[in-house]
């Protein structure tokens, strides 16, 4: 073995130090590597004044005994604190709540929808209403207004409907009046996409090969 | 308690007026007690439209600030002894009442009447707010254009914002041939995009000018088009199911004919 794989790295940051512990091996190499760095290889940088520690375990789950015996060896260096010990797992639960927000509702001439994020309209948008989002618009029902996608300037964004009759369709900076510029009146189930600062649209099953990432975590 | 309609449109001209003095009148026609309230203020019309205008003495800013009592306000129509008008005044303008106002009055006539008819004047603006406060439901006039559906589909936002959900649509001046050539808006294509209940259609018809201009409201002739479409939108407010006349092909062909023979 030409190099021993470090199963604990140590991480400064401005609020002290951050314990990122490997998520793929077992825990009981896990534990001795932890022990090993706080007691032996570490020791120097970890001496001083009191410090806050942040421990990260990656994808890794841990029972409360687990938690207790990685508490139980930090403290022992006294001048470490804890301050928080989560794993992505928490993290993604807390992000996905508002990545796509669906609404049923009529957006009528006059009125604005914007999300930030995808959004999924069941429902209409009529002649002079407006839907914008800084991601994807997806429409199960008619577009007939505008709609502006990546608003903040997402080209990757796209938008989908069961019925493409927009008056005007916008995507981060570029601008697409699709009655003029495409020569058809109207579409079912496509959606529209950039290509090199150009408007596209193509038929919605082709969203994956497009947009691979669409809709994605 | 009666039940307070406002006529309504957001686009001038597509018949707001005319559809609230036909249904009005309709409504007396099949027996029920009506009052029609103009809020049109500073530009009434639905007086005119009835031929009441030179039995004005008190109007509705006159009610709202108190110089006189509601019934004095009130005028009888000529041809019915149970439907009234509550004229708005000429001189003033939208500002001079306040949506409380209105209300506070609509709700006094919804005490005796069977339902009380709201002219709405065209626009978004004060008139509006003030004509929709004592509603209990709407109607939604809209012509085969594509600006009066955009106004409507406004409209009916506005509506749904002020919580007068369920709004009813009349689609007016509707021209079955030019339909059937595909040189007018589609009444299914309407539809779709207002997506509320059909409650009429109205055909084009000569006899709606005619008929404003000498102050006797269209339904009371039994023969012209709109008169019947405009009955059949009464007898659907009180609850019958009445089929719509002018969608299907085979009676535009068969009430031409009507027409060949009732108007010559």
């Amino acid at each position: 073995m030409a190099a021993i794989k470090h199963l604990v790295t140590i991480k400064g940051v401005k609020e002290g130090l951050i314990f990122l512990l490997d998520d793929t091996c077992n825990f009981e190499s896990l534990i001795k590597d932890l022990r090993n760095k706080l007691t032996k290889t570490h020791q120097n940088i970890l001496s001083g004044p009191d410090i806050q520690v942040q421990v990260r375990l990656g994808k890794r789950t841990i029972s409360e005994t687990q938690k207790q015996i990685i508490t139980d060896i930090i403290a022992k260096r006294g001048n470490l604190i804890i301050r928080s010990m989560d794993s992505e797992f928490d993290l993604v639960k807390v992000n996905d709540q508002p990545k796509l927000k669906m609404m049923k509702t009529i957006i009528r001439s006059g009125q604005t929808i914007h999300h930030d994020g995808d959004i999924l309209i069941l429902g209409d948008v009529n002649p002079g209403g407006t839907i914008t989002s800084t991601h994807d618009i997806y429409i199960l029902g008619s577009l007939r207004g505008m709609a502006h996608a990546g608003i903040n300037g997402n080209e990757q964004s796209i938008i989908a409907s069961s019925h493409m009759k927009p008056t005007q369709l916008r995507i981060a900076g570029i601008i697409s009046r699709p009655p003029d510029e495409w020569g058809i009146e109207e579409a079912f189930m496509e959606f529209a996409y950039l290509s090199e600062g150009q408007m596209k649209i193509d038929k919605v099953v082709n969203i994956h090969r497009v947009r691979p990432d669409a809709l994605e975590l | 308690m009666g039940e307070a309609i406002v006529i309504t449109s957001g686009k001038g001209g597509v018949g707001k007026t005319t559809s609230s003095a036909n249904i009005g009148t309709a409504l007396a026609l099949l027996g029920k007690k009506v009052c029609m309230v103009d809020t049109d203020i500073g530009l009434r019309n639905l007086d005119v439209v009835m031929g009441l205008e030179n039995r004005i003495i008190y109007d509705l800013v006159d009610v709202a600030e108190g110089r006189c009592r509601l019934n004095q306000a009130m005028i009888k129509d000529k041809r019915f002894d149970e439907l009234y008008l509550l004229p708005a005044a000429q001189t003033k303008d939208k500002d001079s009442v306040t949506p409380d106002q209105i209300r506070e009055i609509i709700l006094e006539l919804k005490k005796d009447f069977d339902f009380v008819i709201i002219d709405c004047p065209a626009g978004i603006e004060q008139g509006f707010k003030n004509a929709i406060a004592g509603a209990d439901s709407a109607i939604v006039v809209t012509t085969p254009e594509n600006a009066a559906v955009r106004d409507a589909d406004r409209i009916i936002g506005l509506l749904e914002a002020q919580k007068l959900r369920g709004a009813k649509l009349i689609i007016n001046r509707v021209r079955a041939n030019m339909m059937k050539n595909g040189d007018m808006l589609d009444i299914d294509e309407i539809c779709q995009i207002l997506a509320i209940d059909l409650i009429g259609v109205v055909p084009d018809d000569e006899h709606v000018i005619k008929a404003a201009n000498s102050g006797e409201p269209t339904v009371m002739s039994a023969t012209s088009r709109a008169s019947i479409a405009y009955r059949n939108i009464a007898r659907r407010i009180v609850g019958d199911a009445v089929p719509l006349m002018a969608l299907d092909e085979k009676k535009g062909a068969f009430t031409k004919l009507k027409k060949l023979f009732g108007l010559g």
